[in-house]
């Protein structure tokens, strides 16, 4: 892997990081603190892993993706932007009336969005549906998605974890993005789902745990989970909530609270002295 | 008339009629042989998959196989279908209009001895709340195989209402048209107007017959399409008779009763009498048992007739 490409994602991520407060911004509402959990994993999503066409979103052997945890549209719709399916000036619109940006990610409205999410727990078992008919067809796509570790307390996401492995979708991989942190606080003190690693184990899924801001492990851990083979992958990614904007970092309180303009401007200036000091590596 | 057939023994047996395009994808959830999916299972057992005792999954999985051009049926019980995975349907399957038909037998009270828990005379209510959804609650299993296939040729979710229990079949396969949102004139009558859906059609003719005896004719419509809902024909009925009976198999709380009822309300009101279950859970007992402690009879719609026609204005 060229360094020169590891830096090229961290420059898109840092824009995606900006984008995500200009929508929280703009939108006086949304989710700040777990977009930016899973922007790293997001960025090497749609700018080194997958086969997508941003001229046709819909073309029918691209890789899927699907946001579990909707709540984070803010990141995938920044990431889809910067891809080139929708201008990037129109995040401003983000959650107004006249936009088609509607507050979770939305299928039918939103250019490159393969999924309608937003009710935590649904996602999972519509990348499992997308998996069975990539194996049915004999098609070669491949299937992604995103957990919150909150997440993981509906049932339903067990059901589907149990279906992946009885179907063996090795053509699926599921990032957990492993915060630590719900609405209510620590996910450990609202309602415990440790020891997850074991129970995805039993569940009969690989499991692969890395940092989720390291852009070489998030990688790696991808080209691993490429070579499964008849088990679905899980790629535990140990994250920051709120990761890359010093007073949103590690605060259950930024969770669903959109900052001021003073507040998003302290943040645009962090995450720019950040892009600077990429530009001199 | 004499065949007796339950509708979801026409839901398995049209599933494996019109099995053969590879876009279809039959799920179901641990109960295929109540189901009758198990008629399609056998005949295309790559294109089946058993989701296990998750049906929140099975809707959501069903949705994701949607998004990638499959058509996908998904069964279960009503109570399941309808009833555990609503959410699932709303979000995963309505709000993206993703294609997939839900095939929910046991509905209604006729389920028999399972019991309260088993019986599902909510369905109707809640599915048709739902934006994009088509639900469609047949008469006998000669109408459930014209559903089926009209809903494989329709893009979008669909809501199919199956019954557990042998019924009459009361159509002519050979002559049978069905077409989604489209009622039908079964008799005509000027007096007043029984509309009907699912096993309570065969009642409503029972009924006509009845109230002829006495000089009434009755018209008699079935509504298999409980939504998009007939509101032209039903206008008209109500304009030309003057009066409505509804009966279903379903609470009297937001079934066909309700749905004709907002209809007229809007149009052209006159006096509507429903039959259906009056806001009660069911209970053990034989099929035909429960539909006559339940008051779902060919008599007790003639009641109710009564009662509407000495309502219209004089
Ligand atoms: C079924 C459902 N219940 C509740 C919510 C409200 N909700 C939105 S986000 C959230 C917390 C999610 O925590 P986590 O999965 O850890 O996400 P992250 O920390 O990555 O933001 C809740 C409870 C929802 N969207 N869906
Ligand atoms: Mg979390």
């Amino acid at each position: 892997m060229k360094k020169q490409e590891i830096l090229e994602l961290r420059k898109w991520a840092a824009k995606i990081r900006k984008h995500i407060i200009t929508e929280v911004l703009h939108a006086a509402s949304g989710h700040p603190g777990g977009s930016l959990s899973c922007t790293d994993i997001l960025t090497v999503l749609y700018f080194h892993e997958m086969k997508v066409d941003p001229k046709n979103p819909r073309w029918e052997d691209r890789d899927r993706f699907v946001l579990s945890k909707g709540h984070c549209s803010p990141a995938l719709y920044g990431a889809l932007a910067e891809k080139g399916f929708f201008p990037v000036e129109d995040l401003k619109s983000f959650r107004h009336i006249d936009s088609y940006l509607e507050g979770h990610p939305s299928m039918k409205s939103v250019p490159g969005v393969d999924m309608s999410t937003g009710s935590l727990g649904q996602g999972i078992s519509a990348a499992v549906g997308m998996a069975l008919a990539g194996k049915l067809d004999k098609k070669d796509y491949r299937v992604y998605s995103i957990l919150g570790d909150g997440e993981l307390q509906e049932g339903q996401v067990w059901e589907a974890f149990m279906a992946a492995a009885h179907y063996k979708l090795d053509n699926l991989v599921a990032f957990l993005d492993y915060n630590g942190l719900q609405i209510d606080g620590k996910i450990t003190e609202v309602l415990s789902p440790e020891p997850i690693e074991d129970k995805l184990k039993a569940f009969g899924w690989k499991v692969i745990r890395i940092n989720g801001h390291d852009f070489v492990q998030i990688i790696e851990a991808l080209n691993e989970a490429g070579k499964s083979k008849g088990k679905p992958v899980v790629i535990m990614a140990e994250t920051v909530k709120g990761k890359g904007v010093s007073f949103m970092e590690n605060q259950a309180g930024w969770h669903g609270t959109a900052p001021s303009q003073e507040q998003a401007e302290q943040a645009f200036a962090e995450i720019d002295a950040y892009m600077s000091k990429l530009e001199v590596e | 008339m004499s065949q007796k057939m339950a509708t979801r023994e026409g839901y398995g047996a049209a599933l494996a009629e019109f099995g053969a395009d590879s876009r279809i994808v039959v799920l179901d959830a641990d109960l295929s042989k109540s189901t009758k999916t198990e008629v399609f299972k056998k005949k295309y057992p790559e294109r089946f998959i058993n989701m296990g005792i998750a049906e929140g999954n099975m809707m959501t999985v069903a949705a994701g196989l949607a998004s990638c051009g499959k058509i996908v049926f998904a069964s279960s019980f009503a109570m399941f279908a309808a009833g555990r995975a609503f959410e699932q349907v709303r979000n995963s399957i309505c709000y993206p209009a993703l294609n997939v038909k839900i095939g929910a037998s046991h509905a209604g009270i006729t389920v028999g001895e399972d019991g309260a828990s088993h019986q599902t005379v909510e369905d109707i209510a809640i599915m048709r709340a739902l934006p994009n959804m088509v639900v469609i609650s047949p008469a006998d299993s000669v109408e459930t195989k014209f559903a089926v296939k009209a809903a494989i040729e329709y893009d979008g979710p669909v809501y199919l209402r199956l019954g557990r229990a042998s019924v009459p079949v009361i159509f002519d396969e050979n002559s049978y048209q069905f077409e989604i949102g489209k009622g039908t004139v079964l008799k005509e009558g000027n007096d007043l107007t029984i509309i009907a859906t699912g096993i309570m059609v065969e009642k409503a003719l029972e009924a006509r017959e009845l109230l002829q005896k006495e000089g009434v004719q009755a018209r008699v419509i079935n509504i298999h399409t409980i939504k998009p809902i007939d509101s032209e024909l039903i206008v008209k009925a109500a304009m030309e008779t003057g009066a409505v009976v509804t009966a279903e198999e379903h609470s009297i709380i937001g079934g066909l009763g309700s749905a004709v009822a907002e209809v007229l309300a809007d149009k052209y009101p006159v006096p509507i009498k429903r039959v259906g279950i009056e806001d009660r859970f069911g209970k053990s007992g034989k099929p035909n048992e429960l539909l006559e402690k339940y008051g779902l009879t060919a008599k007790n719609i003639v009641e109710k007739a009564k009662e509407s026609m000495n309502m219209k204005k004089k």
